[in-house]
């Protein structure tokens, strides 16, 4: 193992076990803010794939999709917690089970 | 065998970090974990050869995206731990543990399928203009030639989120509170009692 290095196929490991992480913290979660963050690990997750793919293949474009990325991630959260900051103000609470005023 | 010892010591200890995330009750905690994979997350990046995304990692998720986070928490109560139901957890496990097997095939398919070969090899810079090789350079002159729309759009993307941001979060902030008197904050209806006489 030691002599072989890493391969891509460790990285696409690592990259899925970050990626169930999030998955589990996104199912499990019921605070809005908790699976902000969980939504944030699968985007890493993801980058980290990407990279990977763009080191073993020799082509920059995984690279720059993860930063495309990085750019969405960013603007998600400015507007993910200004809509957080509005709710907690109106509800005092930010629990995903509060958010069912679409119920019939 | 440097790289080897730096993956397996990365790869331990940012699954710790995001399992204490997921796991833990206490928002603060899963702030500071959060933050401190994305740290490690980067070093991934320094070993694959991207410098720059490693070090646009650090900035932008460390620096701006973390930061957004404990302000924004500033407005929520963050010192109680967080309050959660789940009906039935084994059944989450079960399900994140398939989907994740079929969106990592889905996305390693056409990888393993396809001879792909590289449309922007790495050292483009080098031959290109014959200057120093370096991944901030090869990643320069792609990001301004093929993708310079997307860059342009994503920049764009970022004006709109700031507004929609300072709109969304930034509405009655017009009302200075350490202007007023006692008397006139008391006069002042609050966001929730407003919400309140509506329902």
């Amino acid at each position: 193992m030691s002599d072989m290095g890493i391969t891509l196929n460790d990285y696409l490991i690592l990259s899925t076990i970050i990626f169930m992480i999030g998955m589990y913290g996104a199912l499990r979660r019921k605070n809005l803010l908790m699976l902000f963050f969980s939504t944030e690990i699968m985007l890493n997750a993801v980058n980290i794939g990407m990279a990977a793919i763009s080191k073993f293949h020799g082509d920059l474009t995984g690279q720059m999709f993860a930063f495309f990325i990085i750019a969405i991630a960013a603007s998600e959260v400015a507007i993910g917690l200004g809509l957080l900051v509005l709710w907690y103000k109106r509800n005092n609470n930010i629990n995903l089970d509060s958010l069912q005023s679409m119920k019939g | 065998m440097f790289e080897v010892v730096a993956f397996y010591l990365f790869a331990f200890l940012t699954i710790a970090m995001f399992t204490v995330t997921v796991i833990t009750k206490n928002a603060l905690y899963a702030l500071s974990s959060l933050a401190a994979g994305m740290i490690f997350i980067s070093a991934f990046f320094f070993l694959l050869g991207a410098e720059f995304l490693g070090a646009v990692q650090i900035v932008v998720y460390t620096g701006a995206v973390m930061a957004l986070y404990a302000f924004g928490m500033m407005f929520f109560d963050s010192i109680n731990d967080v309050k959660e139901s789940v009906a039935n957890p084994r059944l989450t496990f079960i399900m994140t543990g398939i989907i994740a097997l079929l969106v990592v095939a889905i996305f390693v398919a056409p990888i393993v399928g396809a001879n792909i070969t590289a449309q922007y090899p790495v050292g483009m810079a080098a031959n290109l203009y014959g200057t120093i090789d370096g991944n901030a350079q090869d990643v320069g002159v792609v990001l301004f030639t093929k993708y310079l729309v997307p860059f342009e759009v994503a920049a764009v993307m970022l004006l709109v989120a700031m507004i929609g941001g300072i709109i969304l979060a930034g509405k009655k902030m017009d009302i200075s509170i350490t202007q007023l008197s006692e008397q006139e904050i008391d006069n002042h209806k609050t966001d929730t009692e407003i919400a309140k006489d509506i329902k």
